[in-house]
């Protein structure tokens, strides 16, 4: 079968072009910028700290607390600046998706707040926002049994692609885009949403791809925290 | 020892069953895992995680400069930088204190240098039962990094040393980052601050205490 | 790394001590303005975009334009509109949830200096009188608050606007093409306003304030100009002002606009 071609020409395989730093925010007790492509995700922790209103402290763990916030002119079309449905739903499961990799039984009744803003989007701003929020808590030293990587695959028509840009979710040929995010820590998942039409033994290729490239964010994070000059 | 190097969450630091888990980290079979980020260490067998960033952890025995930000009927509850509040109770004042009138020791918005004594599930508890702590009355806070604290002392206090040495100052350094020069002019105290701000900046560089030298020199008046 | 805890007495004494001598604890004058870096097109999905670095202070803006109907009182003008948020990734001290009042302040008082000043020419904006118009929303986000994110995000706005490009309109879609833009910048006057603020601390007046020297403002006015024109004014805080500390403030604002103006033309080019 020939190569299925990508609008950006990318193999099927490959991501956009994806860096990240730490320590980009001075006030914060740990932060990142995850850039993937055009898509910019900036994190901020603050904490362990303790939390407010006491009825909502958790005398068992310290809570994980996370907030992602699209700027309102980081898609072309503005959005209206504050919470919306869709930024209290990716807020939650960022939460769902980091908190395996968290050991917060040290912090009972404290909240770490991970504040994550996106800068630039197209597509794929979840997972850069997960992506930046892993860095910014190893960055906070918050204690962590690893780090969390996070990509979308895509299904276009009926090929699986890695990191699906703006263009390719509105891929509208054959059957059209399928958008499935996916985060994992330590090789299990730990966050899945999918969005559009694919079988059961594509979906399962389309997680071993996942995981491999994972596996190469895990190096970029990693590589991000070991250059930092703090 | 190992070389020191910076670990991240998750990364197998070293394996061999000759070693033991330390502060930061976990055993894994026959590895010792990160649960930090940090620079690694190793001595006698025992690995440990020192970190290199984050919000300040109180511990029991640290010095710290807290600021008082309410009183009660029994003590002061101070904010010392860390997760919790911290609690004075008038028991841990070394001197006799008129229950109605806390304010003569400490009032609402006064710094002072404390020590740590227990930390339990209520939170930390503070005394000032001890030589050189007590009230600030007067003189510059600085406010850095907790984690930069070891490299301001320097080993068995010769940074610091040095830094009072050369600008004439007296310096109380909090673990918890917050750290009070006094001296004999605002000229002298700000020379203090720049340094230790400087050694806050160039922390990871390996031949700080020279390049410190360099800057004590180079800026004095 | 910031701690919550506001500045204390104690150090409140040592900067007035220090004032008194027309010293700064970095060094700085008091009228003096920390390093200013500007960046713009840092965000490409908007019209125009700018990130204002003053000291560790940091602001980003960023403009969107769309088309809506003009208000009635105005049937041949564009619309404009300022909002800004507070950041809690940006602060210690900042928390989620609705907009608190500094936000709100911090909106309206850079609102109405715009606004006011008529930088942006709105009558450039009108499509089809009483019918079509543009809107230019102007948000401000603050990305580290070290003190004086006001007169930042007013430096932001200026860059921002001056960088921003008009978006293609289908005029017989009726349809903004969002994402595909025109070779038109935004009509902006020549006369440049900027919003700078005096601060007072005991009994001088400051401009730039780090976060440390903010929260010893005991008051502050803020004053929108251009060339000596004075359009927008705020006097934010409850200390009272003298009426020579008031004439004292224009004036060091008057004398801080050149250099802040030549500073963001440079850096522009």
């Amino acid at each position: 079968m020939a190569e299925f071609k990508r609008p950006d020409g990318r193999k099927v395989t490959e991501m956009r072009e994806t860096s990240a730093k730490v320590g980009v925010i001075k006030n914060a007790d740990g932060s990142a910028m995850f850039q993937t492509g055009k898509t910019i995700a900036i994190a901020a922790v603050y904490g362990p700290k303790k939390m407010h209103p006491q009825h909502s402290q958790n005398p068992a763990k310290g809570t994980l607390r996370c907030n992602y916030n699209m700027m309102s002119f980081s898609v072309t079309d503005r959005i209206r600046p504050g919470p919306s449905r869709r930024s209290t739903e990716i807020s939650k499961i960022t939460e769902w998706a980091l908190e395996p990799a968290l050991d917060l039984e040290k912090y009972p009744n404290m909240v770490v707040d991970v504040h994550i803003s996106i800068l630039q989007a197209d597509a794929g701003t979840r997972c850069a926002g997960i992506n930046a929020a892993s860095l910014a808590l190893a960055h906070a030293g918050i204690p962590m049994r690893d780090l969390v990587t996070s990509i979308s695959i895509g299904k276009l028509d009926k090929t699986l692609v890695v990191d699906l840009d703006k263009k390719e979710e509105d891929f509208e040929e054959g059957e059209g885009p399928t958008d499935i995010p996916i985060s994992m820590t330590g090789g299990k998942i730990t966050h899945l949403q999918l969005d559009g039409k694919i079988n059961g033994a594509q979906l399962k290729e389309g997680l071993k791809m996942a995981k491999d490239a994972c596996d190469e964010i895990y190096e970029i994070q990693k590589k991000a925290l070991k250059e930092a000059t703090q | 020892m190992t070389e020191r190097k910076i670990i991240v969450p998750g990364e197998i630091i070293v394996s061999g069953d000759e070693y033991l888990p330390g502060e930061g980290t976990e055993k894994n079979g026959n590895d010792i895992i990160a649960l930090k980020y940090g620079l690694s260490e190793e001595s006698n067998n025992l690995v440990k995680v020192i970190p290199l960033s984050g919000a300040y952890s109180a511990r029991r025995g640290n010095v710290v400069i807290g600021k008082v930000e309410s009183i009660n009927f029994n003590g002061w509850v101070l904010d010392i930088g860390a997760a919790d509040t911290a609690f004075l109770s008038l028991m841990e004042v070394p001197r006799y204190v008129n229950k109605d009138a806390l304010e003569e020791v400490l009032k609402i918005g006064d710094m002072a240098v404390l020590k740590i004594w227990s930390i339990n599930k209520r939170g930390v508890d503070l005394s000032l039962k001890q030589r050189g702590l007590g009230k600030i009355e007067q003189g510059l806070i600085v406010n850095i990094n907790a984690n930069k604290v070891p490299r301001v002392i320097g080993k068995e206090g010769s940074m610091i040393k040095l830094i009072k040495d050369e600008t004439g100052c007296n310096i109380t350094v909090g673990q918890n980052g917050f750290i009070w020069i006094t001296g004999k002019d605002i000229g002298s105290e700000l020379f203090a601050k720049k340094a230790i701000e400087f050694i806050e900046k160039k922390s990871s560089s390996p031949g700080l205490t020279e390049e410190v030298e360099k800057f004590l020199k180079e800026n004095k008046k | 790394m910031a701690s919550k805890m506001t500045t204390s007495k104690i150090t409140k004494e040592r900067v007035e001590k220090y004032l008194a001598e027309g010293k700064r604890f970095d060094g700085r004058k008091l009228e003096e303005f920390r390093d200013l870096k500007i960046e713009t097109g840092i965000s490409e999905n908007a019209e125009g975009s700018a990130k204002v670095t003053l000291g560790n202070t940091e602001v980003i803006v960023g403009i969107k334009m769309n088309v809506g109907t003009p208000y009635p009182d105005s049937a041949d003008s564009g619309n404009m509109m300022v909002t800004a948020e507070l950041l809690p990734l940006s602060s210690p001290r900042y928390e989620s949830g609705p907009p608190k009042f500094p936000a709100i302040e911090l909106g309206r008082v850079l609102d109405r200096a715009i606004r006011e000043s008529k930088f942006i020419d709105l009558k450039k904006l009108c499509i089809v009188e009483g019918e079509k118009v543009w809107t230019v929303f102007i948000d401000v986000y603050s990305l580290n608050d070290d003190g004086n994110l006001l007169d930042a995000a007013g430096i932001g706005i200026v860059a921002a606007l001056k960088t921003a490009k008009i978006p293609k309109y289908d005029s017989e879609k009726e349809k903004v093409l969002f994402g595909d833009w025109t070779d038109e910048n935004v009509p902006l006057s020549t006369e440049v306003p900027l919003s700078l603020t005096a601060h007072k601390i005991g009994e001088y007046l400051i401009l730039d304030p780090t976060k440390e020297e903010e929260d010893l403002c005991e008051t502050r006015v803020t004053i929108g100009s251009a060339k000596g024109s004075i359009s927008s004014m705020q006097k934010g805080n409850l200390e009272s002002l003298k009426i020579e500390e008031m004439e004292k403030a224009i004036d060091l604002v008057d004398n801080a606009y050149g250099g802040i103006f030549k500073k963001i033309e440079e850096q522009l080019k």
